[in-house]
């Protein structure tokens, strides 16, 4: 797809490089937003969004609703974790009842690899837009890790995102540490690092390579070490505990010797090196407390963007209904 | 009881082919040969570019009952597998209670016994199907059970499987293994691979099933057991059945027609329809699997018929339940595995008639169920289980249409060629022309 204007966010599978670029540039329009005293544009004025959170995740959540308030729009927060829902409700029912209710767009997180293109399905006059589904894509957190990127590299080069385009990603090395077979923040940067135009090496212990990592367009570092002196960009994963990944390395500890970045192997990074995590951090597991504290670590920054790149994604996928605004 | 006369159809008997008549008088075939004169109350059915041949045989349905009965019952089991040309069912033993002793044995059986079609049952290897003791497999077998298995789970020890395998042989049953590693399969719900990995559902690698079909091979080799294979979907696990049964091993063997007709990327759009253990496999395997049915490498094709109700096919992708339903299309699947136009007549009922009789053991007359021999010749005095099969029908899946109390077949929409025109069972017309008769 070259755009994701009026449609769906799913998946970053699909998406052009075009497509990305408009996200960031539009999200780069938003940033401004943010730092005025009232925070507030009327883009989504009478559009209501429903959030729709089947697994707990206070900042993603915090963040889409933050973005959907700043663009107007209503608001429907549905704690599903929490409520009567349990684990094999239908999908189909508890989307009619949030239907019924009259939403333009659901936000949508789910334990479930699937269920966001599911229930895109029950409802196609809504815009669905995945905010994680089990290990499959977490499309949002991969815009902001390039968009948050682009921004550096822009300011280094005194250039602004808008009018860099892709350039900045041209012969960029990015190295993904970790859990990369069970992570969806892994798919999804990947997508969007390589349609950018960066190279991406995966690093991990083997076991939690995905399956067909050779039929991934990256390559798999043979050393952890001297992969890191290679990178532009880190980007480290939450070693993902609660889906049994422990089962996969013998001990965390042993996972942070072969792939945690410590004190010891921050020091082998080059000084422009930028290192991301899409939070809540592991500390000590899969980075060193104090090398999370550096100034090389964008962790914050990250989460700040995340406004900005959801507000992007809330405008362009509802833009379809705005009348030609958009 | 009704006479039929059934005109000119290819008469399908193993030996040869003929163009003949088939007369049948009171459940029996009574004549066949050219322009035959009809008693003057026969129906005449026109059987013309039609295989007349031996009714199907499934060795793998789940009718459900009891437990599940939302999903499917006996009865409309029963029904669907009329409509799909079969004469008779083995129904498995995964109901709620299991088929693991005699009360419940003998209340499948006996609800069989007033439908459409023959009932016989597959009993559980073990104790609700917990693989930790064996259930009482000499009782059941007094009740004319011939297969056991605990399908819907393997028996994951290999010591209680090696004891099955002894305890079982003297009886003269055979053990059918629903054959995936519990561990090596754990939490899966698709094929391991380049989609799953794609799709960030966690897989059921075909190592899960190919292990323990060469454990189970081991085991009936070291213990002399019998062995049926129920679905095997990879080329790996065919191949090892070949070797073995090269070198003497007791061992037949299924596959089921969704294995050899779709690949793991039906599961690309998150429909838990295409949800089935063991699961679509590769493109590859589908193609050996084709292959393997033309070349006499599977000893029948078994549906593996399983309802789910609509809601929970709802649910996400890795929380619904595994299976699709098979009886109402297996015929048509199979006629265009087999090449369709150029498809092997005696081949189509070596897979679907002769073969799973002879697995189900269903030839003898046996005291409990009041069930006829199947996959036998169509010969004078044989009792008249036929089918009619009409190579040149079509026809389009519609789910709404179907005999089945569930609507999960991946086929919806598709466009089939060949059709069970008529299902006779002991000279009663039981369906006709995709409809009840």
């Amino acid at each position: 797809m070259n755009s994701i204007r009026g449609t769906n966010l799913l998946t970053l599978e699909d998406l052009s490089r075009e497509a990305m670029v408009e996200i960031l540039d539009t999200a780069e329009s938003f940033v401004e937003v943010n730092q005025r005293s009232v925070k507030k544009v009327p883009a989504l004025k009478g559009r209501v969004v429903a959030s729709l959170f089947f697994e707990e995740s206070t900042r993603t959540r915090l963040s889409f609703e933050t973005a959907a308030k700043r663009l107007s729009a209503d608001v429907l927060s549905l704690a599903v974790a929490s409520s009567s829902v349990k684990k094999g409700e239908s999908l189909r029912d508890t989307i009619a009842t949030i239907d019924a209710l009259g939403i333009d767009a659901v936000v949508m997180r789910h334990q479930s690899s699937g269920a966001a293109l599911q229930v895109s399905r029950y409802v196609p006059h809504v815009r669905v837009i995945n905010a994680g589904d089990g290990q499959h894509q977490h499309p949002t957190q991969g815009l902001l890790d390039v968009f948050t990127v682009r921004q550096i590299l822009a300011e280094r080069s005194s250039t602004t995102g808008p009018e860099s385009g892709a350039t900045l990603f041209q012969g960029l090395r990015v190295l993904i540490v970790g859990d990369v077979r069970h992570s969806r923040v892994a798919r999804s940067d990947v997508d969007a690092y390589v349609a950018l135009g960066a190279t991406v090496r995966l690093a991990a212990p083997a076991t939690l390579l995905p399956v067909d990592v050779e039929q991934w367009p990256v390559e798999v570092a043979g050393d952890f070490d001297e992969a890191l002196e290679w990178a532009d960009v880190v980007g480290l994963l939450r070693l993902q505990r609660e889906r049994g990944s422990g089962s996969f390395v013998p001990s965390l500890s042993e996972f942070t010797f072969t792939h945690g970045l410590t004190i010891e192997r921050a020091r082998r990074l080059r000084p422009e090196t930028i290192v991301t995590h899409p939070g809540p951090m592991n500390r000590g597991v899969e980075i060193d407390s104090r090398v999370a504290d550096l100034p090389a670590a964008v962790v914050t920054r990250q989460v700040s963007n995340g406004v900005p790149i959801r507000m992007a994604v809330l405008f362009l996928t509802l833009a379809g209904l705005l009348g030609g605004e958009g | 009881m009704t006479s039929f006369i059934l005109r000119n159809g290819s008469v399908i008997r193993p030996a040869a082919t003929l163009l003949a008549d088939v007369l049948i008088v009171d459940g029996v075939v009574r004549e066949v040969g050219p322009n035959l004169v009809a008693p003057s109350k026969a129906r005449e059915i026109d059987a013309s570019g039609c295989w007349v041949g031996p009714a199907f045989v499934d060795l793998h349905t789940h009718l459900r009952e009891p437990g599940f009965e939302h999903a499917e019952t006996i009865e409309s089991g029963a029904n669907a597998a009329a409509v799909g040309g079969y004469a008779a069912v083995v129904a498995m033993p995964n109901t709620e209670p299991a088929l693991d002793s005699v009360a419940v044995v003998a209340y499948v059986l006996d609800r069989g016994a007033n439908t459409r079609v023959d009932v016989a049952v597959a009993g559980a290897i073990t104790i609700n199907r917990a693989g930790e003791r064996l259930a009482p497999l000499a009782e059941l077998a007094a009740l004319g059970v011939r297969l056991f298995t605990d399908d819907g789970t393997g028996v994951q020890d290999a010591a209680l499987m090696r004891r099955a395998f002894e305890y079982a042989r003297p009886l003269g049953v055979r053990l059918a293994q629903h054959c995936e590693d519990a561990w090596l399969a754990a939490g899966g719900s698709m094929n391991e691979g380049i989609v799953s990995s794609r799709l960030g559902l966690t897989g059921r690698p075909a190592i899960a099933e190919e292990l323990m079909v060469l454990r189970d091979l081991e085991l009936a080799r070291a213990t002399g057991g019998r062995l049926h294979l129920l679905h095997l979907s990879t080329q790996r696990s065919l191949s090892l059945v070949a070797a073995a049964r090269a070198e003497g091993v007791d061992v037949t063997c299924e596959v089921a027609p969704h294995h050899f007709t779709l690949d793991e990327t039906a599961c690309s759009g998150y429909d838990a329809i295409m949800k089935v253990h063991p699961p679509l496999r590769t493109s590859d395997d589908v193609g050996a699997l084709r292959g393997a049915l033309r070349q006499n490498g599977v000893d029948a094709v078994a549906t593996d018929h399983a309802p789910h109700s609509p809601e929970s096919k709802d649910l996400a992708f890795d929380e619904a339940p595994a299976g699709m339903l098979g009886l109402e299309h297996a015929a048509s699947l199979t006629y265009e595995a087999l090449g369709g136009p150029t498809a092997n007549a005696q081949r189509f009922f070596d897979l679907l008639s002769r073969g799973p009789a002879r697995v189900a053991q269903l030839r003898a007359h046996d005291p409990r169920p009041r069930h006829s021999a199947h996959g036998g010749d169509v010969e004078v005095g044989e009792p008249a289980n036929l089918t009619i099969f009409d190579p040149n029908a079509t026809y389009v899946v519609d789910r709404e249409r179907l005999q089945s109390r569930s609507t999960n077949t991946p086929y919806h929409g598709r466009q089939l060629v060949g059709r069970a025109r008529a299902t006779f069972v002991r000279g009663r017309l039981v369906a006709f022309e995709g409809e009840l008769a």
